[in-house]
């Protein structure tokens, strides 16, 4: 259909880019991680497996890890029960008004992640507006301290931040699922809630999946919303390769920590994949 | 109710009490008038088609039904009960969808319980019922299958069984036969028939076919811009169609306008008494009445008329030929298929077979 010379044509630049961009560096890191740094901070070009015992054996990297895991499910399930709600509403409910409430759900995605980082500090601050109102309405004397600079901040601002992720592929799932077939579960003697359970909510699974590893993924690797409201207890696993690869210049163990990342994500998504065409039946 | 107590019920006897009540229903989608006082009463055990063109309204009729829509005037009742204040799970009706929407995540079987294990009966009755109701349409070879492995002639069949396994009053219809090819469509208008008068379950059919409905229906009402144009057997609706459109649209026909004058009718150069009222007047001549008149002894009433064959297509066991009239009349004849190449011929009819029809005024 098309000449060797068209196809070579459009699939070289992309094969070029992404060797030169992706593979390129990620082979790169997979030796830097490999490698070691000497006391007067010179990479040292001969292979070792300390960096990854060290991430072992040092309990701050596995710890930080796992607290970013957890911090990146709270905002997966948030995210959902928010988002899974949503689109629900929008696709099944909303009638006339759905393109509109589209729109207000996409918007928030338009406003940079940075002015909504630092919004969340706005309103949980000390001076904050939350504390301010709380103090005001003297439901408590003092500024709630918890608010900001703790995981609590993290898992809020990340969830209000990749809520629309989870909803966007969940909606798509709901609005590609046929109407009649909701018509025939009613018309089989299904009520609304036996309807969701046995029609809607097993044939939207590719779309939570999706969205659920939008949001996992995303935030496991988020580094802007610790350093700006995490403070101390809510450091994040990216916070940790930053400061390798910066301050500490110790890049052969950053690029261990992010190998292990890269592995972590590359599986989930190879599983969330397998599972999304499992339940796929279009 | 069991199946072998309604199957007991003939479709022929008339019922004391009709099932469905519909009456007076309206339905309009903002200032477009979908429907317009629609009464209609479908008996026990009735196959009854909705026929009509797209755009007719005679699936929105089906929606209202199965509460899907609701009337936005106009009172659906079965037997004793309201059905168009009841939601559509609660309706003893049940649906056959156009693109079957079967359940795409549940095997043939689990599509076929799916009724039965919404109504929370116990495993085992439903592990027969589906069984039974698999056999019944031939299909239980593929009970494990997606809906998605089986071809769309076997989809229509699961869609029948999983609507029959509960045992509805009443079985609505939606063109479930569309999507099939020519040959597998005239196999399953038998299966579908022969079904319904087996299980003694009340059908309503909806269809835009005239063919497909005159071969399976008990009756049939025509719909015609959101109105009823006619309710009748087929035979009744063919030989006495009520109006030009009934005429047109079930078969072919000749629309003859006359005129009527102290007892005769006359319509371009032919003329035959008929005791009507005078004025204007429209009759409908199916083609099959009109004959060639080739010499041979002829009743005394009949009407003649000679003419030039325009226009002779072959069907098989029929032709169908165009004849113009020397007055500029055409008239369309339906012969047997053996009559060769004509020219010149003579034709004429009983005027007992030209009925007299009210015309179709345009609707919007």
């Amino acid at each position: 259909m098309f000449s060797r010379t068209y196809k070579a044509a459009v699939t070289l630049p992309p094969l070029v880019w992404v060797t030169v961009f992706l593979l390129m560096p990620y082979l790169l890191m997979f030796c830097y991680s490999f490698w070691s740094v000497s006391a007067s901070q010179t990479i040292i070009h001969s292979w070792t497996l300390d960096n990854y015992r060290q991430l072992l054996r040092v309990d701050v990297y596995w710890q930080t890890l796992l607290r970013s895991m957890w911090i990146a499910a709270r905002v997966t399930i948030f995210s959902l029960l928010l988002g899974y709600p949503l689109a629900y509403f929008l696709s099944l409910y909303a009638g006339k008004k759905k393109d509109l409430l589209y729109q207000l759900v996409i918007i928030p995605l338009w406003v940079s992640y940075l002015v909504r980082a630092y919004a969340w500090k706005t309103i949980l601050g000390s001076d904050g507006v939350l504390n301010t109102l709380l103090q005001y309405v003297h439901l408590t004397k003092h500024p709630l301290e918890f608010l900001l600079y703790s995981p609590f901040a993290v898992v809020l601002t990340l969830t209000h931040i990749y809520t629309p992720f989870t909803f966007l592929p969940i909606y798509a799932a709901l609005e590609h699922i046929p109407r009649n077939l909701v018509e025939a579960s009613h018309d089989l003697g299904a009520t609304p809630g036996q309807t969701f359970w046995k029609v809607i909510f097993p044939l939207s699974i590719p779309g939570v999946l999706a969205g659920a590893t939008f949001a996992f993924v995303l935030s496991l690797g988020d580094f802007l919303a610790p350093l700006l409201l995490g403070g101390p207890s809510g450091i994040m696993i990216s916070n940790i390769v930053v400061s390798l690869f910066g301050a500490a210049f110790n890049w052969p163990l950053g690029a261990a920590i992010s190998l292990c990342m890269l592995a972590l994500v590359v599986s989930l998504l190879f599983f969330s994949e397998r599972l999304e065409k499992k339940w796929s039946f279009s | 109710m069991t199946t072998s107590e309604t199957a007991t019920r003939s479709a022929d006897t008339p019922a004391q009490a009709p099932l469905l009540r519909i009456q007076n229903v309206a339905k309009s989608f903002g200032k477009n008038v979908v429907l317009r006082d629609i009464s209609l009463d479908v008996a026990e055990g009735e196959f009854l088609t909705i026929l009509g063109e797209s755009g007719s309204g005679k699936t929105t009729l089906l929606r209202i039904i199965a509460g899907f829509e609701s009337a936005s005037a106009g009172e659906v009742w079965m037997g004793e009960e309201r059905l168009d204040r009841q939601p559509p799970y609660r309706r003893r009706v049940n649906t056959v969808f156009q693109h079957y929407a079967l359940f795409p995540h549940l095997t043939v079987e689990q599509n076929v319980a799916y009724g039965l294990r919404v109504a929370r009966r116990p495993e085992a009755e439903i592990a027969s019922r589906v069984a039974e109701a698999l056999e019944k349409v031939k299909m239980s070879a593929h009970a494990k299958s997606k809906p998605s492995k089986i071809s769309g002639g076997q989809q229509q069949r699961i869609a029948l069984a999983r609507a029959l396994v509960n045992r509805p009053r009443l079985l609505l219809l939606d063109e479930p036969l569309s999507a099939l090819d020519a040959n597998l469509r005239r196999q399953m208008q038998v299966e579908l028939k022969s079904l319904q008068r087996e299980v003694g379950i009340s059908f309503i059919f909806v269809t835009h076919d005239q063919e497909e409905a005159m071969v399976m229906s008990d009756r049939i009402a025509l719909l015609r811009s959101g109105e009823l144009e006619q309710v009748a057997t087929p035979r009744e609706i063919y030989k006495r169609p009520a109006t030009a459109y009934t005429a047109q649209f079930i078969g072919h026909t000749n629309l003859l306008k006359g005129e009527v004058q102290g007892g005769v009718v006359r319509c371009a150069s032919l003329t035959w008494t008929a005791a009507l009222p005078n004025g204007p007047a429209l009759f409908s001549l199916r083609p099959e009445s009109v004959r060639l008149a080739l010499g041979n002894a002829l009743p005394a009433e009949s009407v003649r008329v000679s003419g030039k064959v325009r226009h002779q297509a072959f069907h098989g066991a029929t032709e169908l030929i165009r004849v113009e009239c020397s007055d500029g009349l055409v008239l369309v004849v339906r012969t047997s298929g053996s009559s060769g190449r004509l020219d010149d011929v003579e034709l004429e009819f009983s005027p007992a077979d030209a009925v007299l029809v009210r015309e179709s005024p345009e609707r919007t």
